[in-house]
């Protein structure tokens, strides 16, 4: 039912755990649906420079969250936030149909952590702080 | 790897013995039993036997027994053949929130076309009660229909108690058996049963075969129309091979009831060693008594069950889960919910089901494999590092 690829990325998942004091934190899903995954974060230079995910969830949601984290390391915000879901299961060999809906929320999840990341920075531009890489 | 296949509530394998009884079928009883001649003689004896192998294990004569393609088809015979032909006496039904979808799903279908229906709720432990049976019942009320034993968390219905009262109040009785038939003693008669479904592949018989006990005098409309067969209630030619497997597995079954009682004993070294291994975990259904011998069903907190199903089955482990991701809906198990889970609690079930196959140490295996996949699994939660 799972591509190699996915069963790989279960089985031996990239990049888990927290960062602590993360630039950016995103959770998206909730116990109800049966998936929950959380991205923090860390950038600089507007580079992602380290990504770390917890996940709750099928072995689908595992493995688009680990496999999110490869595809966004190092890469830039702008490019990061060009990332899909859809792009996500497109290189993880595909995943079964029921499974495209819930449990497929790795990108959002990246995606929310850089919005958490963003408005720090705003917030952090107003307090007159310099942003991130600009001093 | 070791193989452990601890997934026999979702079926069985099929029996050497009832191999062979179909072999002989396959290979030499070509016949049609409707058939005058010798050929068709043979095949309707062989038939035969299954029936009175069946009717033997639920305490019913061979004439009140009509084969089906499996349980799902029992239901819907016994359900909507029962409720339209008994429409003019009422159209309220009553049945209870962890049936099988195959009755469920039924009821819900007659809902919508015109029947009243009254789904009851059950306790925390899956067991609905008598009283709440009694007072839903109204006076056109035809059709009560009630599980023998859960097929997710096991537990067992007071089957009894509810065929006395429906009986005292000339109500059909309708129960779906299919998880307790050749696990727990079944007499239609002591129980007050008007209507049994039951299927093969879930006691070592062959998949695509069942059966509907209809007591002598209980009628049903037909669900399909056709030749004579099985008294015109389900007209076809039948399903020879399936029907004498299903007769095999029968006999079988009923030879070994204490056996099968027994594994009781596996069950709760499973249950406790998991329980002693392994922090934060519930378990569902009910505790040991009114429980089927061979069912384990706990919630793992922190973790979803259909990785757990994955993991598990690298190691050659084979279960199942109520989560919704397994399920390919949205919502976890109508079971687990009814019983007043949340959905988080929901989403980590897991069910182990043993068969009269299970060894000690398959059980000990698995005591072995799931700490450590636990473990991993609740490393990568973030619901575990919230509370830790
Ligand atoms: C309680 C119950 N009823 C009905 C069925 C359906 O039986 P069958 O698979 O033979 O159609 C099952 C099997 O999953 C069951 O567990
Ligand atoms: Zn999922």
């Amino acid at each position: 039912m799972y591509s190699e690829k996915v069963i790989d990325h279960f089985n031996n998942p990239r990049n888990v755990g927290e960062i602590p004091d993360a630039d950016g934190i995103g959770q998206v899903g909730n116990a109800k649906c049966g998936d929950i995954m959380k991205i923090s974060l860390s950038v600089e230079n507007n580079i992602i420079k380290d990504i770390k995910f917890k996940t709750f969830g099928c072995g689908a949601a595992v493995a688009t969250s680990s496999m999110v984290t490869e595809m966004v390391k190092g890469k830039t915000v702008e490019e990061a936030m060009a990332v899909s879901n859809r792009a996500v299961a497109e290189a993880l060999g595909g995943l079964p149909g029921e499974k495209l809906h819930c449990s497929n929320l790795a990108a959002d999840a990246v995606h929310a952590a850089l919005d958490d990341y963003v408005e720090k920075q705003g917030t952090m531009a107003k307090k007159g702080i310099a942003f991130d890489g600009q001093t | 790897m070791r193989k452990v296949y601890l997934d026999n509530s979702a079926t069985t394998p099929v029996d050497p013995q009832v191999a062979e009884a179909m072999m002989a079928v396959l290979t030499g009883v070509y016949g049609n039993p409707s058939s005058v001649h010798e050929d068709g003689r043979q095949a309707r004896m062989a038939m035969e036997k299954a029936r009175w192998s069946l009717a033997g294990l639920i305490g019913a004569t061979p004439e009140e027994i009509v084969f089906t393609s499996g349980g799902t088809e029992a239901n819907n015979l016994a359900l909507q053949g029962a409720a339209k032909a008994r429409v003019k006496k009422g159209r309220h039904l009553i049945t209870t929130a962890i049936e099988h979808h195959a009755v469920l799903d039924v009821m819900e279908c007659m809902e919508k076309n015109g029947y009243d229906l009254t789904v009851l709720p059950v306790n925390e432990e899956g067991i609905v009660a008598v009283e709440d049976v009694r007072g839903a019942i109204r006076p056109d009320t035809t059709l009560i229909s009630v599980m023998h034993a859960n097929n997710e968390v096991g537990s067992i219905q007071p089957i009894e108690a509810i065929g006395e009262l429906a009986r005292e109040r000339g109500i059909l009785f309708h129960v779906d058996a299919v998880q307790s038939l050749g696990k727990l003693p079944i007499s239609v008669i002591n129980m007050n049963i008007d209507m049994l479904s039951v299927s093969g592949h879930k006691i070592y018989g062959p998949k695509g075969v069942g059966a509907l006990y209809l007591r002598k005098g209980v009628r049903v409309v037909p669900m399909m129309f056709g030749g004579g067969q099985e008294r015109k209630v389900r007209p076809g030619t039948e399903n020879m091979l399936g029907i004498v497997g299903f007769g095999e597995a029968c006999r079988l079954a009923g030879e070994g009831l204490q056996e099968f009682a027994a594994l009781a004993v596996l069950r709760d070294r499973l249950l406790d060693g998991i329980l002693a291994r392994i922090p934060d975990v519930k378990v569902n259904g009910p505790r040991r008594g009114s429980r089927l011998p061979n069912n384990v069903n706990v919630s793992i907190r922190f973790v979803e069950g259909e990785s757990l199903l994955l993991s598990l089955d690298m190691q050659g482990i084979a279960a199942s889960s109520g989560s919704a991701c397994t399920s390919g809906s949205l919502d976890p198990s109508h079971v687990l919910l009814a019983m007043g889970l949340t959905h988080e609690i929901a989403h980590g079930s897991l069910r182990f089901t043993l068969g009269k196959q299970t060894t000690q140490e398959d059980v000990d295996y698995v005591l072995e494999k799931l700490p450590p996949i636990v473990e991993r699994l609740r490393a990568m939660s973030p619901l575990f590092s919230e509370t830790v």
